[in-house]
């Protein structure tokens, strides 16, 4: 890492780390970059005990006296972090716009909304929140980033990513086309209708092997598992990786 | 009206929609075009986004005012000598238009093309009284001549390659081997429909707008059809949704001024006709009857309805071009009048949320439908609360609620969440292949039939956590 810079003034000094279902279970070595890196960047990190998910499949189900529950736990486990950084825009999102909305009128209504305001996507929480953008590439390239659809259109955040990857040393990147198509993942929506689903996927690949990319970059766990799942069911050689196993 | 193709599952429809490699090819070209016009247009129109801001508060000031608006056009439709009829359902707006045809002793309609129409299924009513419908609008002409429906809102051939265009004109226009050209075939219609406009008794269109001011009915076309249809015919009859009328004629300028852009990409449509009541002393065209039908068919009820906002529709289709679902699937696989996410909307207002229990859930959610739409209608919200209800009233099959309400269980007990990690990693044992999933039975199998699936890590990062140096 060459960033040797001091932190923006007034940056958070201090975060809580909401690992997200996905990334606990399944990609837990995205969380361990993320942690190595804050620290070296001079962040402290804590783990607030007893996180599950956000609840975003249950409020994207419609069920939302269920999602209600759960973002009310989540809430409590969260609401004296000075900052949370989130691994993936899609939970972030639903931190962010959900919780809010859903813990209207509650007693945990101004928590949620101070939550919310203190919540980050882990990419827009380098850029904007430490105002830290220069990193190594730890992969070889050329990399393609895919906007992930809440990320983008939900929290307004295609800048903080590119940023990230422009100012990458030791590779270079390059456009996709469609970078900011849905990967057809959608959660339900992949089980529900996996033929489209899929079919939507293919069109991702497409685009990603015109690229002339060997690696594609996301900041969300879902388009990781979907784009992955169908690179490596077809065996390519393309990879599919999480912003934070790139820096360095 | 039932319409046949809901009895098959919406999953096997769109298996069989992503099968046909004629239609991929079709929606892929015409998707692809639209979005790359739309963006053009919009980037050469630095404008464009207040005024789609202001083209959403003009929709929501009228609903919020929608019984007076309607006056107001009633009466100065009146004024101008036009006749109104208002129509609470499908089947009433059906019986406006026959009587009418009845009445004049009409035998053959044109149609400019009309979302309205398709939506009360009109030219089978027409058809049954022994008034032959032609629909003049190039797209509606050749899907008539296919006896199909359209599968988009404003390209309703959409889905038909020109090669297939050129075999249906040589086999139902009895003009064999005509060649797969555009310009060819277009001036083949074109003769065909010369003739029935100048033959027909009654001409029946929709409208984009109608201004409550003036009394005046908008239709937005590119092909002159709109206007041949509204003065060459003896009768007149325009069939629109009530959420269609804006108060005042400096509304339709900002509405003009995005709905081209939205839809084709063209700063203006060729042909923008104002249509104001029949034809009066001393004129030399127009009809001698003007009958302009107000449809609530469920609309009115949405006012004070979750599906509110998607009485601001413009019908532009631009929502349909960025879906990712709509331009791998097309139009058709939907199964109603109204394809896309939009229309997935339109459906669950007029069919009840039942109707939708499927297509709701036909949607990643990836939001390109609100950022495409002119007035910025959420979508994706409004199909989240169509599942909501779906699952509220018991319409959602059992065995889906047993699962969603026990993984919400999991996940308010941590201890039960990472319980589920360590049965999750035993079960998963037998499938794992060099670190990964490739085949696991029954549910899960609709995941790993295309896609491997990553297994639950040895220890998940929250047990690793402590060891993180």
């Amino acid at each position: 890492m060459s960033e040797t810079a001091v932190p923006r003034a007034g940056a958070p000094r201090r975060v809580a780390l909401m690992i997200t279902c996905l990334a606990d279970m399944f990609y837990p070595e995205v969380g361990e970059r993320i942690v190595r890196l804050l620290r070296r960047l001079g962040v402290e990190v804590t783990l607030p005990a007893g996180q599950t998910c956000c609840g975003l499949p249950l409020f994207n189900s419609g069920y939302h006296d269920e999602a209600t529950a759960v973002a009310r736990r989540t809430v409590q486990i969260f609401r004296d972090a000075e900052a949370v950084v989130v691994p993936s825009g899609s939970c972030a999102w639903m931190v962010k716009h959900e919780y809010p909305g859903l813990l209207r009128g509650t007693v945990e209504a101004s928590d949620a909304e101070r939550v919310a305001g203190r919540t980050w996507e882990f990419a827009q929480f380098l850029v904007r929140g430490l105002g830290r953008t220069a990193f190594e590439s730890d992969v070889d390239g050329p990399l393609a980033y895919h906007d992930s659809c809440h990320l983008l259109r939900g929290l307004h955040e295609g800048e903080s990513p590119r940023v990230l990857l422009r100012d990458l040393k030791g590779t270079s990147v390059v456009p996709l086309p469609g970078s900011d198509e849905c990967c057809g993942f959608g959660g339900s929506f992949s089980v529900r209708l996996p033929e489209v689903s899929t079919s939507i996927l293919e069109r991702k690949l497409a685009n990603l092997e015109a690229s002339g990319a060997r690696c594609l970059v996301a900041c969300d766990a879902g388009c990781l598992m979907q784009i992955r799942g169908g690179l490596l069911r077809r065996g390519s050689a393309l990879r599919a990786l999480h912003l934070a196993e790139v820096l360095k | 009206m039932t319409e046949p193709i809901v009895g098959t599952p919406l999953r096997q429809r769109a298996a069989q929609a992503l099968g046909d490699r004629f239609l991929h090819e079709a929606l892929d070209i015409a998707t692809t075009k639209f979005i790359t016009l739309r963006r053009e247009a919009f980037d050469d129109f630095p404008e464009g986004e207040r005024l789609r801001d202001r083209a959403r508060a003009i929709k929501e000031a009228t609903l919020q005012r929608l019984d007076e608006h309607l006056e107001t056009l009633v009466a100065n439709v009146e004024r101008l000598g036009g006749h109104v009829h208002f129509a609470t359902t499908a089947e009433e707006a059906r019986e406006v238009v026959l009587d009418i045809a009845r009445r004049t002793g009409a035998r053959m309609a044109v149609k400019s093309k009309s979302m309205a129409t398709e939506e009360i299924h009109l030219n089978d009513a027409l058809e049954a009284i022994g008034v032959t419908p032609v629909e003049t609008d190039l797209g509606e002409y050749i899907i008539q001549l296919a006896h199909e429906r359209p599968s988009h809102i404003i390209a309703p051939a959409i889905h038909k390659t020109k090669g297939q265009v050129a075999e249906l004109f040589s086999r139902e226009l009895k003009r064999p081997g005509l060649p797969a050209d555009p310009e060819v075939l277009t001036k083949i219609a074109r003769e065909e429909l010369r003739e029935k406009f100048l033959t027909a008794d009654l001409g029946i269109t929709g409208a984009n707008f109608a201004v409550a001011e003036t009394g005046t009915v908008v239709l937005v076309t590119n092909e002159g059809n709109g206007r041949m249809a509204t003065s060459l015919p003896r009768v007149h009859v325009a069939v629109m949704g009530v959420e269609k009328v804006i108060p005042s004629m400096t509304d339709l300028a900002v509405f003009l001024a995005i709905l081209a852009k939205s839809a084709t990409g063209q700063k203006l449509s060729v042909y923008t006709t104002l249509v104001q009541g029949p034809r009066r002393p001393g004129e030399l065209e127009g009809p001698e009857e003007f009958h302009l039908v107000l449809l609530d068919n469920g609309r009115i009820a949405q006012i004070a309805g979750t599906l509110r906002e998607s009485l601001y529709c413009l019908r532009c289709g631009a929502c349909l071009n960025v879906c990712p679902v709509y331009r791998q699937i097309g139009g058709h696989a939907y199964g109603y009048t109204y394809p896309g996410p939009i229309g997935i909307l339109l459906t669950a207002m007029l069919n009840g949320p039942g109707s939708v229990k499927e297509l709701a859930h036909a949607s990643s959610l990836c939001g390109a439908c609100v950022d495409a739409c002119p007035v910025r209608i959420d979508i994706p919200r409004m199909l989240i609360e169509l599942r909501r209800q779906v699952d509220e009233e018991h319409i959602a099959p059992w065995t889906e609620r047993v699962v969603f309400k026990t993984f919400a269980r999991v996940l308010v007990h941590p201890a039960l969440y990472r319980l589920g990690a360590r049965i999750g990693r035993v079960l998963q044992r037998p499938f794992i292949r060099e670190g990964r999933i490739r085949a696991l039975p029954s549910f899960f199998g609709q995941w790993t039939k295309t896609r491997d699936l990553p297994p639950v890590a040895a220890r998940t990062f929250q047990e690793r956590w402590r060891d993180i140096p």
